[in-house]
């Protein structure tokens, strides 16, 4: 560790100068993947392959949540399941319902067959309406994120008891769901959904026209998340994550600040979701409990939690993997999949994204010994 | 009221369940603060070993009173073995230790599928532990009496260990302060791995007990391990009977919920009322007070 | 200097049973540099977890006429009261000049908190020029030698417009040369703030302090000039009269406190 003598008398750091290209390093960036996504990718891919990919931008964009909640703010969301169901359950009985009214039925399919009386539920009825349907798909899940989160981080349960919590709210979930045969479709979910706000979801074109809509979704929010991330309150969280009694006896409210980032992260997910329904056609308890929940994350850890870039591609090249791979090989991928958890988060904290950092900072080490003690990486205990 | 009490007691079963799975928790979670994720599949491997135990032995009561230590055995090793492989080099990244002992969970759920296969399989419980009887009109299986019986045995047992033995003593200190007991001369990663095998080992014992009340899978852990979390969460990590006291109660109160609502609806209340719980005791029943910053 | 002064009465924190603070009464004029002494035990930074409610206390605490016992910490922290920690807590990861914006900013609003920071608020100029932090201010705060990261608190509680600084060891662990340099912050920050500070170096004491109230066993023993308190029989017998020695406190046991303090 380096000594100074004096507060006055401190050694000069030459100002790091933004050269043009390092300006536009993130814009180039963006619009290089936006050409990829909207471009190069639906000449490329087949609608099979489209589709799938479609399916792997919706887990990239719970990942941006991730990024956010879990990278920056160092809150361990287990529990993203949760608000990926909601969205996609909101999603989805809308559909049911519009699929239903569209052969002149009152009742989605399933309900004629499991349903006990003739009636809608009464909580089924508001769903019907489009605008109302879509605006669930975001607000529930940032209302029950709003609630449990107000009650979790007011009284400071944090670290292990949150991600405990939240894992615990994706079980209940789940349970609850498949308990709901009658109205929820039990284990089987919703399925078979046909049509999406009046197109035939069959019809490839329009399966092109989802992917395209999903696309859209995922740049707009990693734009938005990178404006998080870099303003004052991307900087607040980062010093909530790292110390957060510290921020306390600055005057702020922690708790606040976590609400923020976990409400947020809820709605992505909830989006995510929601556009899930009409790429896949199905939402269903499997896809929401305490498995598919952890699995929201490992994505966003092989690719880097904190860099949102990182996570996002991490999440699409896990779900690839995950569906190329667990078909032809299912014991094959479970055992690869355990051990991403084991190298990625045990060994490589950072994400492939820290690999760069990671070795350069190996290749400096043996050159010169260290004169100073590197940060931690981020964690709250 | 013959309602009331056959709930009652339901709710005691299934709370000693909870709590033979939590004791281990309260070391590895409660004492070290070390998620481990993979304390469900040490069940898993707890229950296999009554299985291939009982191919090998023909006597069903026989084979349970070996399974018991054996288990212990077979369960704290792999615990003290992931302990040395991973976890020592995780202790000061604890969310992270929760992640990455998912990823062993996963793997162990895959070896249990290759080597005994995906279906679930089945014990002979022994005729003694097959039976009812019947107490002031209350009927009381053997089989959770006995499981009764052996969560509050391991948790006497446990206690008396932490309070009385010089080891008790050791993992305490470490506890209380890591690097006191350090320079106190105590080999702070020995105790680290001892108190991981006992932890380990208890969820051996409860994969046992698991035999008795039903099938065992791949999967069997996975479907206590949060609920078992839960415990420690609400009982606290500074004292056994803090685990003890919120193993029964989830239990009673999960099992008096099922019978007025649904089991669905009374997973969700007993998180509600979780959640509500550490509104007012954030930190669980019994805590550990320091003047610590975090 | 005008402004609110800290009225202590009758100030007590238990835990379990332990009275760690048994019944303090303290009044520190706007614009002291107060030291608090007192051996290990003595409840000097319970004093201060107490007025800063991060622990329960029972009594009364006012800060000029409002009242703080039952606040919570941030409200406390905005009425202007800020503190110190025995080893630096500063956020590691971020820079010199996001550490002081973040100090500074407590009361913003919602839209500039999403907007990116741009240029450098004046207070947090000055307190880099204060502090002589200016030509590290893009460095991550982790790398930060130890005086330094101390000096960064200090820095922070000055842009987080604190009328009271309670710091609690800011020179255990420093060189010699550092120490004189802290003093002097401390000096000149004190020309328009009230400074309270813990600490064990007499030497560092004698040199800087404008009042001193000595702690014993959660009780005060003793207060007023650093004259007067050392001139106290009382004082030299349980304190520094100990090991019969004059300064027995001074170099072993504040090299040992933080570690064994607050572990």
């Amino acid at each position: 560790m380096t000594t100074t003598t004096s507060p006055t008398e401190t050694t000069s750091v030459v100002q790091p100068s933004v050269s043009p290209l390092e300006r536009f390093r993130v814009p180039g960036a963006f619009l290089l993947g936006a050409v990829l996504l909207i471009g190069v990718a639906p000449l490329a891919l087949s609608d099979f392959r489209l589709n799938l990919l479609a399916k792997y931008l919706c887990y990239a964009i719970v990942a941006v949540g991730v990024s956010l909640a879990w990278g920056r703010g160092g809150l361990l969301v287990l529990g993203q399941g949760v608000f990926f169901g909601l969205g996609g359950y909101a999603m989805a009985m809308h559909l049911k319902l519009a699929d239903a009214a569209a052969t002149g039925q009152t009742l989605p399919d399933f309900m004629q067959l499991y349903g006990t009386s003739d009636a809608l539920p009464w909580w089924w009825e508001p769903f019907a309406d489009p605008a109302f349907a879509l605006a669930m798909t975001v607000l529930l899940p940032m209302a029950v994120a709003a609630l449990l989160g107000f009650f979790v981080f007011r009284r400071r349960v944090k670290g292990a008891y949150f991600a405990i919590l939240s894992q615990a709210l994706a079980a209940a979930l789940s349970i609850w769901l498949i308990g709901q045969q009658a109205t929820t479709g039990g284990t089987n979910g919703l399925t078979d959904i046909q049509g999406f706000f009046g197109y035939d979801l069959n019809d490839p074109v329009n399966q092109r026209m989802v992917y395209f809509v999903i696309a859209a979704v995922l740049l707009l929010l990693m734009a938005a998340a990178r404006q998080l991330f870099v303003s004052r309150y991307g900087e607040l969280l980062i010093a909530v994550r790292d110390s957060e009694e510290r921020v306390r006896f600055l005057g702020y409210n922690p708790a606040n600040v976590k609400l923020v980032a976990y409400v947020v992260a809820a709605g992505m997910a909830g989006l995510a979701g929601a556009l899930f329904v009409p790429a896949v056609g199905i939402i269903s308890p499997a896809l929401i409990g305490i498995v598919p929940s952890i699995g929201f994350v490992i994505g966003a850890a092989v690719g880097g939690r904190a860099s949102l870039v990182g996570a996002v591609l991490g999440a699409i090249v896990v779900a690839w993997a995950q569906s190329t791979l667990s078909d032809a090989f299912p014991a094959a991928w479970t055992y690869l999949q355990g051990l991403l958890f084991v190298l990625a988060v045990g060994f490589l904290p950072g994400g492939l994204a820290s690999l760069g950092v990671v070795l350069r900072r190996r290749r400096t080490q043996t050159r010169t010994t260290p004169t100073v003690s590197t940060a931690p990486t981020g964690e709250t205990a | 009221m013959t309602v009331i009490l056959n709930q009652s007691f339901t709710g005691i079963s299934i709370g000693a369940v909870l709590l033979l799975i939590a004791l281990g928790l309260t070391l590895t979670f409660g004492q070290m603060g070390v998620i481990n994720m993979a304390h469900g599949e040490f069940i898993m491997a707890g229950a296999y070993t009554t299985y291939v135990l009982q191919k090998s032995i023909s006597s069903a009561g026989i084979s349970l009173l070996v399974a018991l230590p054996l288990a212990f055995l077979v369960a704290g090793a792999m615990g003290a073995l992931l302990e040395w492989l991973l976890i020592r080099r995780l202790y000061t990244r604890p969310l992270d230790t929760l992640l990455v002992t998912w990823g062993v969970s996963l793997m162990l759920q895959q070896l249990a599928r290759d080597v005994f296969g995906a279906p679930n399989v089945q014990t002979h419980a022994p005729d003694l532990l097959t039976g009812n009887m019947s107490v002031a009109g209350v009927t009381l299986a053997n089989n959770r009496l006995f499981i009764l019986g052996l969560a509050l045995l391991c948790a006497l047992t446990l206690t008396l260990i932490l309070r009385l033995t010089p080891l008790g003593r050791r993992i305490r200190a470490v506890v209380q302060n890591r690097d006191l007991a350090e320079v106190s001369g105590i080999a702070t990663e020995r105790v680290d791995r001892t108190t991981f095998f006992i932890g380990s080992g208890l969820a051996g014992v409860a994969g046992v007990a698991l035999t008795l009340v039903g099938p065992i899978g791949p999967t069997m852990g996975t479907n206590y391990i949060v609920d078992a979390f839960l415990v420690v969460v609400v009982g606290g990590v500074a004292q056994l009977k803090g685990s003890v006291i919120t193993a029964f109660a989830l239990g009673v109160l999960q099992s008096v919920l099922e019978y007025s609502t649904t089991v669905s609806v009374a997973k969700v209340i007993v998180l509600v009322a979780i959640v509500a719980f550490l509104q007012w005791r954030p930190q669980g029943l019994y805590t550990l007070r320091t003047r610590s910053l975090v | 200097m005008s402004g609110e002064g800290l009225t202590v009465r009758d100030l007590r924190v238990t835990f379990d049973g332990f009275k760690a603070v048994d019944g303090v009464d303290l009044d520190i004029r706007p614009g002291d540099l107060r030291f608090l002494i007192g051996p290990n035990g003595a409840g000097k930074t319970t004093l201060v977890d107490a007025v800063t409610g991060l622990v329960k206390a029972t009594g009364s605490v006012r800060f000029g006429s409002e009242e703080l016992l039952g606040k919570p910490v941030h409200r406390i922290a905005r009425m202007g009261i800020g503190r110190t920690f025995q080893t630096a807590t500063i956020f590691e990861e971020l820079t010199v000049l996001q550490n002081l914006d973040i100090a500074a900013g407590a009361g913003r609003g919602p839209l500039t908190m999403l907007r990116r920071r741009k240029g450098v608020p004046e207070s947090v100029t000055k307190a880099l020029e204060t502090t002589g932090l200016t030509d590290l201010r893009d460095r991550p705060a982790g790398v930060l030698a130890h005086g330094q990261k101390q000096w960064l608190e200090i820095g922070m509680l000055l842009v987080q417009d604190v009328k009271l600084l309670l710091l609690d060891e800011p020179v255990a662990g420093m060189s010699q040369d550092e120490r004189e340099a802290t003093g002097e912050l401390l000096q000149r920050v004190s020309e328009d703030h009230t400074v309270v500070v813990i600490e064990h170096d007499m030497d560092f004491m004698r040199s800087f302090a404008r009042s001193v109230t000595v702690l014993h066993a959660g009780k005060v023993l003793s207060w007023g000039s650093v004259a007067e308190v050392q001139s106290d029989a009382k004082v030299q017998e349980v304190y520094l009269g100990r090991a019969s020695e004059p300064e027995p406190a001074s170099e072993p046991a504040a090299a040992s406190v933080p570690a064994a303090e607050e572990a």
